[in-house]
């Protein structure tokens, strides 16, 4: 079977790809932690740093003033992208850590009183798990969670209902693809069962921004957060989407420099959203690496990432069936293209360290899904994560090395 | 090939085969160890004598086979020594795979050599030894 991929038409944009590791041609399906970046972001920054690079918003001169268009211009790319209404809805932060974070500190931390409910999902990466406790923890509020279930991870949606009913939560956080298992939430009918009881919602987009189209307006979300070096884009640069009238209400997340609009020895007030939460000097290089990502994926068409992805998920997971004693977690119809697996009882470690030698980069350990793992009877599993430079032959190889390891580590 | 250094077949076998698995009930102490970056985790088991010889020892890990190897190869070596003679060995075999110490009286635990080339597993390799320690020092 020949599928025409995208990778015919991009993967040469990627010249991080075209090497050797251990003498084996680079195969990288480590996406999920982190894509490669196309030439473009990368000539992008470096232009950046030789023209135009100053300070922003605070300069007179020529070069603060083209920065400072840039940094701005960035943000209205990323507004684009998501499809929000207003460029002010657009915080730059490190990452979906941050992102999350800065909701937790500055919109949970005030709002939230004690017995108060957060509702998470059991497939939740730490950072949208861990803010929540502290916060959790610091108001008195309760956390609750709708259980993820099997090796497919699924969702009884139908609970959700009657948690909101029965619980005063005032927070919905979820992710919208999970980075260990590939399943793909059904975000925009969490978001209006949360709203139709007056919760908040919050998505973490950090496994779907870069992979299929993201609209804010459709999701109908208050919250959604992704990290730029996950599609395309630099690392240290990241994504707070708010809804408006939610940011312009909450306090900042960092004080200090570019937040303010006056300042006294005794007090200060702030600027509205979002230079109210960008203290200090930005990552003006990341935002604007990270514009360019945005521009780079447009051009290929985000619903043609998104096949392309389910494909690799489908074909991988399929493929990964037929190796004996090898277990291949999240569901067995549509996936993004992600494949967790455990074969035999080969450790993860040992298993990535294998496929290292053959030139194949895979992420082995607990995906940042510790409780999820645990909850599957697992330590760690392995997981190979594919994006739009990935080819069937790299999916063909990475089937005969694990073939191979099976031989080596097996009885 | 280095890879083949790292997975030396007395390793492969040991882990696939560990030596002296299983719980040990008290009087015997127990010590852990958690690598937070993948989850393992081993738990050693130890029964001194009144003069603090080791008298029998067991583990139980959920662990790569560098770490399981590792752990089971410790378990011949440090048996019927003294608590003091195992914390030495330790040492020992901590600065033969960090500093480039001697591998002399090492036996067998020469074959995690490998585990120079490959510095992230040096956790996997003393991750069983570290809870060996925290055991001895629970039966002090």
């Amino acid at each position: 079977m020949t599928v025409p991929t995208l990778a015919e038409r991009f993967r040469a944009d990627f010249p991080i790809l075209d090497q050797t590791v251990n003498s084996y041609p680079l195969i990288y399906l480590d996406n999920a932690a982190s894509t490669q970046r196309p030439v473009s972001v990368i000539n992008e920054i470096d232009r950046y740093y030789r023209e135009d690079h100053a300070n922003v918003h605070r300069g007179l001169h020529a070069l603060s003033t083209r920065a400072t268009t840039l940094y701005e211009n960035a943000r209205q790319r990323v507004a684009d992208y998501l499809n929000a209404e207003h460029a002010e809805s657009i915080i730059f932060t490190r990452g979906t850590t941050e992102s999350i974070n800065l909701v937790a500190a500055s919109w949970a931390g005030n709002e939230l009183r004690p017995g108060d409910g957060i509702l998470l999902t059991e497939m939740e990466h730490h950072a949208n798990l861990i803010p929540w406790q502290m916060v959790a923890k610091r108001v008195g509020a309760k956390l609750h969670f709708l259980p993820v279930n099997g090796d497919q991870g699924e969702i009884d949606w139908s609970q959700l209902d009657a948690i909101l009913t029965n619980n005063p939560v005032r927070l919905v956080a979820l992710t919208h693809i999970s980075n260990s298992l590939g399943r793909i939430n059904p975000v925009a009918d969490v978001c209006r069962t949360a709203r139709k009881h007056g919760a908040v919602t919050l998505v973490d987009a950090a496994q779907s921004a870069g992979h299929m189209p993201l609209d804010v307006r459709a999701i109908d979300c208050d919250f959604l957060a992704f990290s730029g070096h996950k599609c395309c884009g630099p690392t240290g640069i990241g994504v707070l989407y708010g809804r408006k009238s939610l940011l312009d209400e909450m306090m900042p997340y960092q004080t200090g420099g570019e937040m303010i609009v006056s300042v006294t020895f005794e007090g200060a007030e702030w600027k509205p959203a979002p230079h109210r939460f960008e203290a200090g000097t930005p990552h003006i290089a990341g935002a604007i690496g990270l514009a360019t990502a945005l521009d780079y994926l447009e051009r290929i068409g985000r619903s043609a990432i998104q096949e392309n992805d389910h494909h690799f998920g489908q074909a991988a997971a399929t493929r990964l069936r037929e190796i004996p004693n090898l277990r291949v977690f999240g569901p067995a119809g549509d996936r993004a293209g992600i494949a967790s697996f455990q074969l035999g009882n080969i450790h993860a470690h040992d298993l990535v360290a294998f496929a290292d030698q053959k030139g194949i980069a895979l992420r082995g350990g607990h995906h940042c899904n510790q409780p999820l793992i645990r909850k599957l009877g697992l330590r760690a599993t392995a997981r190979a994560s594919f994006y739009l430079y990935n080819t069937e032959a790299e999916l063909d190889r990475l089937i005969d090395v694990l073939r191979a390891a099976s031989k080596y580590f097996g009885d | 090939m280095d890879f083949d250094e790292l997975y030396q077949e007395i390793i492969l076998d040991h882990s696939k085969r560990p030596r002296n698995s299983g719980v040990l009930p008290p009087p015997a102490t127990r010590g852990s160890g958690f690598n937070p970056a993948c989850g393992d985790e081993v738990t050693v088991f130890v029964l001194q004598s009144p003069e603090g010889k080791i008298e029998t020892i067991s583990f139980q890990a959920q662990a790569c086979a560098i770490c399981t190897a590792s752990t089971s190869l410790m378990t011949l070596q440090v048996k019927g020594t003294t608590s003091k003679q195992a914390l030495a060995l330790q040492r020992h075999f901590i600065d033969f795979l960090t500093k480039d110490g001697p591998s002399d009286g090492l036996g067998h635990l020469r074959a995690l050599a490998g585990v120079k080339k490959f510095p992230q597993r040096l956790k996997c390799a003393t991750l069983g030894w570290h809870a060996l320690e925290t055991a001895l020092k629970a039966g002090e």
